[in-house]
């Protein structure tokens, strides 16, 4: 399966996503938002510093927000990483979370950890789980993560192979279950040991999540019982309705409903917690966004400078977070963000 | 094409208030009451509504109910399962009639 991008699909052009999300529709997030008191958005304070490290992914699943794949080369370069580096070592934001694509893809990843464990700062690697089968070179990162104390948090988007490789490809899965058996060998997902394996769980359809603490009982119960693999908490995340997932909702016919159910569950108690108010998502090249959503909808961070070469700390605690249509994603029912649900 | 039903109405059912309020209220209310967690949990109310909705033969609760089911974290196994609970009983309660119809046969025959 190639990318939306190498493919020459519409929506692998973030404005023809936008004019989609615009159209025939009344319900402005914007609105909603100004009716829970909460327009314009603020952060709260800067504690993650979400760095994407590149789009290069050895999958491509259906669902991903990212357009991410082998076809993908945008990669961030040992001097945009240096430059996270030097910020983080002058400023107090206590969380790095590397993602992609498959962060470990690029070529300077166990040097940015190694520098970035250095400073003391809470890491967390978005592992695809299968890149750790993927390459000879690969094998030993469960054991590198381990020693710099790296939190893995993986997708997994069901404890069944037919849903997962619904979504992943096939034979995913399977790899997958192989990656967490030399996770948990490694010291992941075990008491006692610090070393946090996360799953993140989102609906393979469109549908909304259900409860995340049932869920993760669910995943538990059948991963330990059927394959003997276990893990730490699940994050329960929500589809956003941009990218390959938007493409999925239109030619199943499903994007109207799916908006529609996003809209009638906006809960201004998830509205208040989403994650955009204590994380800046860097992009490949260094530009700055509210989020990794926004990232992929090119929509730059606004009232700061809008890139790390400039990095602001003082103008983008006070900057107005920027929000659209695809925003209802992050607020709907218990709501929506890369440390699971909000409320 | 103009059919009986319309899979748009499902988002209006809130509307039949419009012709009664207070019913509809009372009944919005006590439904709600119904699906909560209860002695049994929501995501079995849910399963229990699929199977109900497949006896009912109600497509409007049908789609509904699927959805969710699958948003309650069931498996697509499990739907069927529920669905064959349906179908069962209602095989049964045609089946089961059968006995009336030997009882009836052993009166009436010599």
């Amino acid at each position: 399966m190639k990318s939306l991008k190498a493919s020459g699909h519409p929506f692998s052009i973030s404005t023809l996503q936008l004019e989609h999300l615009h159209a025939h529709r009344s319900d402005q997030f914007t609105d909603r938002m100004a009716d829970a008191g909460l327009h314009p958005l603020k952060p709260t304070r800067i504690e993650i510093f979400q760095i994407n490290v590149g789009k290069m992914c050895n999958q491509t699943c259906k669902h991903c927000h990212v357009d991410a794949g082998p076809d993908r080369k945008e990669i961030m370069t040992r001097e945009t990483l240096q430059r996270c580096l030097d910020i983080l070592a002058t400023h107090d934001i206590p969380t790095i979370d590397i993602t992609g694509g498959a962060p470990e893809m690029n070529p300077h990843f166990r040097w940015f950890v190694e520098e970035a464990a250095r400073l003391g700062k809470h890491i967390i690697d978005r592992c695809n789980l299968t890149i750790l089968l993927a390459n000879p070179k690969y094998y030993d990162l469960p054991q590198f993560l381990a020693k710099h104390r790296v939190e893995v948090v993986s997708s997994l988007p069901h404890y069944t192979a037919v849903r997962t490789d619904r979504q992943r490809g096939d034979g995913v899965f399977e790899k997958s279950i192989q990656a967490m058996r030399m996770l948990n060998e490694a010291g992941y997902g075990q008491e006692g040991t610090g070393l946090e394996l996360n799953l993140v769980y989102n609906p393979t359809g469109a549908i909304l999540p259900g409860p995340q603490q049932e869920l993760e009982a669910d995943f538990k119960r059948h991963l330990l019982s059927e394959h003997g693999v276990y893990f730490n908490k699940l994050y329960v995340i929500t589809n956003m309705p941009i990218s390959r997932f938007l493409d999925f909702l239109v030619v199943s016919g499903n994007y109207e409903t799916y908006m529609q159910k996003l809209i009638d569950a906006f809960n201004p108690s998830a509205a208040m917690g989403v994650m955009c108010r204590n994380t800046l998502s860097i992009g490949w090249d260094g530009t700055l966004y509210d989020c990794d959503f926004n990232q992929m909808l090119d929509i730059k961070i606004q009232d700061a400078p809008v890139h790390i070469d400039h990095f602001d700390l003082d103008a983008l605690t006070n900057r107005s977070i920027v929000v659209d249509q695809h925003c209802y994603g992050c607020t709907a029912g218990l709501g929506s963000s890369c440390g699971g649900q909000v409320v | 094409m103009e059919t009986y039903y319309n899979p748009a109405d499902l988002a209006k059912f809130g509307k039949i208030g419009d012709f009664d309020k207070a019913l509809a209220d009372k009944f919005f209310s006590y439904y709600n009451e119904v699906f909560k967690e209860g002695a049994l949990t929501a995501r079995e109310k849910s399963l229990i509504a699929l199977a109900v909705s497949h006896t009912v033969q109600c497509p409007y609760c049908i789609d509904a109910y699927t959805t969710d089911t699958l948003e309650k974290g069931c498996t697509e196994e499990q739907l069927m399962e529920a669905v064959h609970v349906a179908a069962a009983i209602r095989g049964g309660a045609s089946l089961v009639h059968g006995v009336q119809m030997m009882n009836h046969t052993k009166k009436v025959m010599m």
